[in-house]
């Protein structure tokens, strides 16, 4: 089994949310499937491009499938929401659209006939390597309690990415019980906490994310699991600052759900980038024994 | 709260307008309110978002293309989600964004939001993919108010080794210039 994996920008290596794709590979090379780089991949846009130039979005998104589907891939892992969010769309509105689509292959030229399926992390979890995880677990946590946090790309618009229940979904919390964690009822699974203005405004941000790190808290939560790079970076790197405007202390750890996997697996905490890290995740880490 | 608004003689054809160009069936609309009631963003938002579909409805297309609250969308699709009249109203703010930057109204107080894009597409029309450091260092030169606020993350993230200096190019960079030309 060969998947074609576009990291997109912000998990590639030297980048702000590398250990998502150092983690999201290394769980791969033990439990597969195998992933293989799109070769020359560009970014997919992401929120810039979608909200001010539609066909810039669209054609900058398809090139990426069309040399998927030239290299032969049947499917690709997109383990940032952005980016399988902008593809997925993108390759919606070309198939609705034949002027669009004649534009769009022009720009990037190269047909765009793709069938190449886009999955997000937790979809190729859940339909390559639930079993696995179970044959190869080796570490446990005691009592370690999980808020699954989903965000808004993975599961919105549900019409067209057709993946779990927009409101309230559960594909991340079977993966926290697959590895002997307990995943915890809460509120804000799938709330908003800002994306993309984390520079342009960054008051909303703190105002969004602290209410969804309160939640967690609330819920009882020792660490809140994420799946999207903008989801981690505002929670977990904007974490001091949200203390500071809200004068409070949270300190919850926040980790990618492939470096709680990984650490099930018993691969080194560091090899998965846990160091990495602004808010300790020491006490995720020791969980596992 | 009354607004007062500007209509003329080309109104009618804005709805119209905006429905030929993205198929968001906005006259559906019959103004139930729940995309406001789920919005994260709404209270800082100058109009709500019902209230900017009415707008294109009766044409008052100023109002809506110099609104904040196109640019305050954070494109988070809870309103699409939950609109029992299947508006798609976070696309529909892509569109209204699309058409304001294009007529040039794009509100002056939400200069970061628009600067913030432009900084970010720079980056892929130059390089293919974004070079974090170098998108970071246009967007804060050309909003400096904004600087100082990461200062304490920024040498954070160098040390983790997470803001890399150097840029890299894609091989098809030329490909991709091409793409924003004939795009644009």
């Amino acid at each position: 089994m060969r998947i074609g994996y576009y990291p997109g920008c912000a998990i590639t290596t030297g980048s702000s949310s590398e250990e998502y794709g150092t983690s999201v590979l290394r769980v791969s090379q033990v439990i597969g499937p195998e992933l293989e780089e799109i070769h020359d991949w560009n970014c997919c846009g992401a929120s810039s491009a979608h909200a001010t130039n539609h066909k810039l979005s669209t054609a900058l998104s398809i090139r990426n499938i069309s040399l998927a589907e030239k290299y032969g891939f049947k499917e690709i892992l997109a383990p940032c929401p952005m980016c399988s969010q902008r593809l997925i769309i993108s390759q919606k509105d070309v198939a609705d659209d034949e002027k669009l689509k004649k534009e769009v292959e022009d720009a990037i030229e190269m047909p765009c006939n793709s069938g190449v399926k886009i999955l997000n992390y937790l979809e190729l979890i859940k339909n390559y390597c639930m079993d696995d995880i179970a044959k190869n677990l080796k570490k446990t946590p005691k009592d370690l309690k999980i808020a699954s946090y989903y965000g808004c790309l993975l599961v919105r618009p549900p019409k067209v990415l057709q993946f779990d229940d927009p409101e309230d979904p559960k594909s991340m919390d079977e993966i926290v019980k697959a590895i002997g964690a307990k995943p915890v009822e809460w509120e804000f699974k799938t709330n908003c906490c800002g994306g993309g203005f984390t520079l342009s405004r960054t008051d909303v941000v703190l105002k969004l994310t602290n209410d969804i790190l309160e939640g967690a808290v609330e819920a009882g939560a020792d660490a809140i699991a994420v799946a999207c790079p903008m989801c981690h970076a505002n929670l977990d790197m904007r974490q001091k600052k949200i203390e500071k405007e809200y004068n409070r202390k949270f300190n919850i750890p926040i980790v990618y759900i492939s470096e709680l996997i990984g650490l099930a697996l018993d691969l080194g905490a560091i090899s998965l980038g846990l160091n990495k890290h602004f808010v300790e995740t020491e006490s995720v880490v020791n969980a596992f024994s | 709260m009354k607004i007062k608004i500007s209509l003329n003689e080309s109104s009618s054809d804005f709805a119209k307008e905006v429905e030929e160009r993205s198929g968001i069936k906005v006259r559906e609309c019959y103004q139930c309110g729940k995309c406001t009631a789920g919005c994260p963003v709404a209270y800082e938002m100058d109009y709500m978002p019902n209230q900017i579909i009415r707008f294109v409805q009766i044409g008052a297309k100023r109002e809506a293309l110099t609104s904040r609250t196109i640019w305050l969308c954070a494109s988070c699709i809870t309103c699409t989600t939950r609109c029992p009249k299947e508006v798609k109203i976070a696309e529909l703010m892509d569109v209204l964004r699309e058409m304001s930057l294009e007529e040039g109204l794009a509100n002056p107080l939400e200069k970061n939001i628009t600067t913030f894009h432009k900084s970010f597409l720079n980056s892929i029309k130059k390089h293919g993919r974004i070079s974090e450091l170098w998108m970071l260092n246009e967007y804060k030169m050309k909003r400096p108010k904004t600087a100082l606020q990461d200062l304490v993350v920024a040498p954070q993230l160098i040390s983790k080794g997470k803001l890399s200096f150097l840029p890299h190019d894609i091989k098809g960079k030329d490909v991709i210039k091409r793409i924003f030309e004939k795009c644009e």
